[in-house]
């Protein structure tokens, strides 16, 4: 026993470095592992408060940029709304449109990063606007991400650039899908996995989210293939796609909660 | 003795502010960050004992880590370099080190450098490591370690430049 106490003390130094190396090295193998972060991460009280009142000073900035894309998405939206042909006769009842199956909120990002692997944004709703776990992230232009952890006021967005997010997406023109998989080098592309050897592709083509994972309803839009070649298997292609986000200048996204998911859920359980 | 306490929390809050709102955005060449709050690590006073600055560093990059959503490599990197800073000092300045009177202030500029290189790169390649996380990723950790080096030590000499002290 007295040897034991002697060796703690003697190497508390070591033991100390060791007993603190391994508690980073558990956070960080938490944070690599998929919705595990809960301790760990800036969606709280002081790092969501410092940011946000950071960026309430920095979105200035930006601010005409940010106007500019906006107009365009209204402009946009506009043009869809007067172009469309809609029936106005007394016997067409629309009973579909109320009852929506995704619910749309606004929010600001006020914290952006793409510099590392595992890129993660912060949002200013959190719980208290009924924000949860595995809601989608979407701007005008296209895909952002997935809510990973909330708290009250804040949400972390798991962004399409972290190695860790798998989306679901699919060719426009077919319907092959794949998975969407960071490899982490440029911000401009993301990878798109385990398209079937089998599907026509060509430069240019379009890419949309599939809607299997029911976080995204099926149609976002992704990117536009870059260039692709067969894995090493050779049994599927790589494909590089160029997202239509820029994601180094990005303010005003959308979550998308998907009302039906409690529902699909208990249905895949069963 | 309560004016270094004061001057090292003063320093170490700086220096995560300083870093999570401003050097973490630099992205030169789209990636490229320097991370000089390791300064903090750094300037520790040396005849304070091991236990606290690595309790200290601990915390430091933890709290560069909440801020930037990374999980634990900050605090790992940082718990790293604490434990090894003394074999590091020992191989830079040798002799005053033994005698554990160095002043940072009135050491020469080479081995200053070669102080601050080695702790860079060896804090450089812990984090890089955890953050790609992948052996068969080996040579984007050695760019990113290289680059954002070279970055961070620049910064960490313009810092100590600019902040020392001109008392003769």
């Amino acid at each position: 026993m007295q040897q034991i106490v002697n060796f703690i003390i003697r190497n508390k130094t070591f033991l100390l470095f060791l007993l603190l190396f391994s508690i980073s090295i558990l956070f960080t193998v938490q944070s690599h592992s998929y919705h595990k972060s809960k301790f760990i991460n800036s969606a709280n009280f002081l790092t969501g408060g410092v940011y946000n009142s950071i960026n309430n000073i920095s979105e200035y900035f930006s601010l005409k940029s940010q106007n500019e894309i906006l107009a365009k998405e209204n402009n946009r939206l506009k043009s869809i709304l007067y172009n469309h042909k809609t029936k106005r006769d007394s016997s067409y009842i629309d009973s579909i449109s109320f009852n929506t199956s995704y619910k749309f909120t606004t929010a600001n990002i006020i914290k952006n990063s793409y510099n590392t692997v595992n890129n993660v944004l912060l949002v200013n709703k959190g719980s208290k606007n009924n924000i949860k776990q595995d809601f989608g992230v979407i701007t005008d232009k296209g895909i952002l991400g997935i809510i990973d952890q909330t708290s009250k006021n804040y949400a972390t967005v798991l962004s399409v650039l972290n190695s860790e997010s798998n989306i679901s997406a699919q060719l426009k023109n077919s319907n092959q899908f794949g998975t969407l998989k960071w490899n982490g080098k440029n911000p401009k592309y993301t990878q798109l996995i385990d398209i079937p050897k089998n599907a026509i592709l060509k430069k240019g083509d379009t890419i949309i989210t599939s809607g299997r994972s029911s976080i995204f309803p099926k149609g976002v839009l992704i990117g536009t293939i870059n260039d692709f070649n067969l894995d090493q298997s050779e049994n599927s292609y790589i494909i590089n796609i160029e997202l239509f986000n820029d994601m180094t200048n990005i303010e005003h996204v959308y979550i998308i909660e998907n009302v039906n998911l409690p529902e699909i859920k208990k249905l895949l359980n069963e | 003795m309560n004016n270094v306490i004061s001057i090292h929390s003063v320093r170490f809050l700086v220096l995560v502010f300083f870093q999570v709102l401003i050097f973490n955005h630099i992205n030169f060449y789209g990636y490229i960050n320097p991370y000089p709050y390791i300064l903090f690590i750094a300037f520790f006073p040396i005849r304070h004992n091991r236990i606290l600055i690595i309790t200290l560093s601990f915390l430091l990059g933890l709290s560069v880590d909440l801020f930037l959503d990374t999980g634990g490599i900050h605090a790992a990197a940082c718990v790293f370099i604490a434990y090894v800073r003394p074999i590091i000092l020992k191989f830079c300045f040798g002799t005053i080190y033994e005698h554990q009177n160095i002043k940072f202030d009135t050491v020469e500029f080479g081995s200053k450098l070669t102080y601050f290189t080695l702790l860079t790169v060896t804090h450089h390649f812990v984090l890089f490591s955890l953050e790609i996380f992948n052996i068969s990723k080996i040579i984007l950790v050695l760019q990113k370690t290289l680059f954002s080096s070279i970055f961070t030590i620049l910064m960490c000499m313009i810092i100590t430049i600019i902040f020392t002290r001109k008392n003769k």
